[in-house]
């Protein structure tokens, strides 16, 4: 059967044949060009898509802009789920650098680790990250949540201008340097923080908002006390002098 | 008994700019940030002349005989590549650099005699998408404003990787400018001085560019070209790999191109003259066999209709105007000299485009200066500009004997400089000597 041609096959219920419907794209049989434009077919005919053997190719399940649900079964490479708006995307697998880059709304979830610039200029959405995240974690974020459960690299939110970067583990050199006004919270230690980045105070509001975000990513039991919140000291936000040496 | 007294002389070297800056950093303790581009005395298309036919060759009739002046932009992989009347396109300057009103006048002008304008670092306004008929969305390392519905309304998608102005560095946007709305298209608070990337957020190098590419296209399903902008330096290889990533398009912008905030030594200190790259990006393109199928756009200085048929005889697809176009708006006007006085300029010397006091209201935020440019009338000027450029480079090919711009070529050309002739691959005139051409070829 060409999965590509195959019309979903409805599940049990009739009533609503488009969101029972499940469809498989297997990328050993289709190209990644005739899955992606698949995925973007309004006329898909299904609402929760698997796609099998990714085998390590780059830019799967990009562009998505509709609900769906979308479950890619193994490994990928560059720029998963990239750009991705409304979309639920599950990696079942290690993710190459960029993975939800640029993404607006959805989520998208991994369930091993990610390369480099995980989740990159991402205005909105969910990234999750199971497992660690390389360097240039949330670099540019403007506004997307962020949560890794293991540890991030170096230099990551970067320019990190809006929206929360979780870390439940360590972070690595020159966090969020040059920071706008994105919050980030982390459990374990900071090699070193960048240009214009402090540790701030955790107040109450802080404890319930990081308690949400790790919630929404499936650890409620993390005690909120164990984290330290890191923000912008502003102090870079104009032209003067007296910086030169912090850029 | 006359008196023979030794004059006062100001020295070349330091000469009263030089001296004036000097004083002025040692008075701010910051280096001075300006708009426009190099404002130096450079090797340029002044320095070609064209042959024009006679014995040897036929001339067309000026009035009578076609010549034509079209150009499709990236056919090579999109479904849809762009078809313009005219090859002179609009360079991308953002929102935010310019008026909402600056960017539909550039609209309007532009799709009057059916060229394409270009967005820039803050992203797509709905202005913009709505008075340009052809528009190409840039995607730059800041990532302002970046959002995949504009890229899918996009008539094409230009990746940045520099700008002649300023060949490695970033954008910059000063507090001035940052309204609510220019602060809120680019998820930045208001006022703050803005300094953007100078690098891509989620790749290095051309390996990464080639899959990055490959990613813009799967979202866009292949129907838009995909155009890779580099200001003007190691323009040779850099073509190459450009091409090598999967371009349709390589835009060359040259160290004249034009910024609205860069620091002045970035302007005047880094990169090579327009002239000097051309020849090294056709190469790049003649040795990997896509000369003419991945199109060249050319920009940095272009203001004429004769800059426009040397670029392309040097074997240019297409150009692409900033500076001049904003001119032709209305920016440095002299009907705004007292303005420009009360700023200590004047029209003609104006290049503060960063503090966003524009007499002109172009390079402006400030809702009143910005109603000084009326949109309507804007477009007409700049279309008329558009057709001047594109009338005087038909007279100049006509003249050559050809029936189509694309059809001008380095023979019809010669320099009267030898640093022309040796960057432009051309002879010097009366000659047959190209400097730096060794026997058995280029470089
Ligand atoms: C006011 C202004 C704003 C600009 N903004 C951008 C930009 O956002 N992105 C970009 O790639 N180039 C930008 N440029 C450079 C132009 O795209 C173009 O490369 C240059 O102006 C061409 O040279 P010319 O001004 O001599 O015609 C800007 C130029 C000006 C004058």
């Amino acid at each position: 059967m060409d999965p590509l041609t195959a019309t979903p096959t409805p599940t049990s219920d009739p009533k609503d044949p488009i969101m029972a419907a499940t469809l498989e794209l297997d990328l050993a049989v289709s190209t990644l060009r005739e899955v992606n434009a698949r995925l973007h077919d309004p006329d898909l005919g299904a609402d929760d898509v698997v796609v099998t053997h990714p085998a390590g190719r780059h830019s799967v399940a990009v562009g998505l802009n509709r609900p769906m649900t979308v479950t890619v079964k193994g490994h990928v490479g560059y720029y998963a789920a990239g750009m991705n708006q409304s979309a639920d995307v599950v990696v079942e697998g290690n993710v190459g650098v960029g993975v939800a880059e640029n993404m607006m709304s959805g989520s998208v979830w991994v369930k091993g680790s990610a390369s480099q610039s995980a989740g990159a200029t991402a205005h909105g959405g969910l990234l999750v990250v199971e497992g660690d995240a390389a360097a240039r974690c949330g670099i540019s974020m403007k506004g997307v949540d962020i949560v890794v459960g293991g540890s991030i690299g170096h230099m990551s939110a970067f320019m990190a201008q809006a929206g929360r970067l979780v870390v439940r583990g360590d972070a690595g050199d020159a966090l969020g340097d040059s920071i706008y006004e994105a919050r980030i919270y982390v459990r374990g230690t900071v090699a070193s923080l960048g240009a214009d980045c402090v540790a701030k105070e955790m107040r109450p509001e802080h404890h319930e908002e990081l308690a949400t975000l790790l919630k929404s990513a499936g650890y409620e039991d993390d005690d909120t006390h164990a984290y330290t919140r890191y923000g912008s000291a502003r102090s870079l936000y104009h032209f003067h002098v007296d910086n030169t040496s912090a850029y | 008994m006359t008196q023979y007294r030794t004059q006062p002389r100001t020295s070349a070297t330091f000469d009263p700019a030089t001296i004036a800056e000097i004083q002025r950093a040692a008075d701010t303790g910051i280096y001075d940030i300006r708009g426009w581009g190099a404002k130096r005395a450079l090797p340029h298309f002044d320095d070609l002349l064209f042959l024009g036919a006679s014995m040897s060759r036929y001339p067309l009739e000026g009035y009578r005989e076609r010549c034509g002046t079209d150009v499709v932009l990236g056919d090579r992989h999109a479904k849809y590549p762009l078809h313009l009347e005219t090859p002179v396109t609009i360079a991308g300057m953002s929102f935010g650099a310019l008026s909402g009103r600056a960017k539909a006048a550039l609209g309007r002008g532009a799709s009057e005699v059916g060229t394409s304008t270009t967005t820039g670092d803050g992203g797509m306004t709905p202005e913009e998408r709505s008075q340009s008929k052809h528009l190409v969305y840039q995607y730059l390392p800041s990532r302002y404003g970046m959002n995949p519905d504009h890229l899918r309304q996009a008539d094409a998608i230009e990746v940045v990787l520099g700008q002649g102005a300023k060949p490695g560095g970033g954008g910059m946007l000063l507090g001035q400018k940052i309204t609510e709305r220019v602060a809120q298209m680019r998820t930045l608070p208001q006022g703050v001085d803005q300094r953007s990337a100078s690098r891509h957020p989620d790749w290095t190098g051309p390996d990464d560019l080639t899959i990055k590419i490959g990613e813009l296209r799967e979202i866009t399903d292949w129907e838009k070209p995909v155009y890779v902008k580099v200001g003007a330096t190691r323009t040779y290889y850099d073509v190459k790999l450009a091409v090598h990533a999967g371009a349709d398009v390589v835009v060359v912008d040259g160290m004249q191109g034009g910024t609205a905030a860069t620091q002045e030594v970035f302007i005047e200190h880094v990169g090579i003259p327009t002239l000097a790259a051309i020849p090294q990006a056709v190469q790049a393109l003649q040795e990997l066999g896509v000369h003419r199928k991945v199109q060249l756009i050319v920009s940095g200085g272009i203001r004429t209709g004769a800059d426009v048929a040397k670029a392309m005889a040097l074997g240019a697809d297409a150009v692409a105007i900033g500076t001049a176009a904003l001119v032709a708006l209305g920016d440095n006007d002299p009907r705004w000299q007292a303005d420009y006085e009360a700023l200590g300029t004047s029209a003609g010397a104006y290049d503060d485009f960063q503090e966003g006091r524009d007499p002109a209201g172009i390079t402006t935020q400030d809702p009143e200066l910005q109603q000084r440019l009326d949109p309507v009338e804007g477009g007409r000027r700049l279309a008329n500009y558009l057709r001047v450029l594109t009338m005087e480079a038909q007279t100049i090919a006509r003249a050559c004997g050809k029936a189509h711009l694309q059809h001008l070529e380095p023979e019809d050309l010669v320099a009267i400089t030898i640093e022309a002739a040796a960057m432009a691959r051309v002879p010097l005139a009366g000659t047959s000597w190209v400097p730096g051409q060794t026997a058995g070829g280029s470089w």
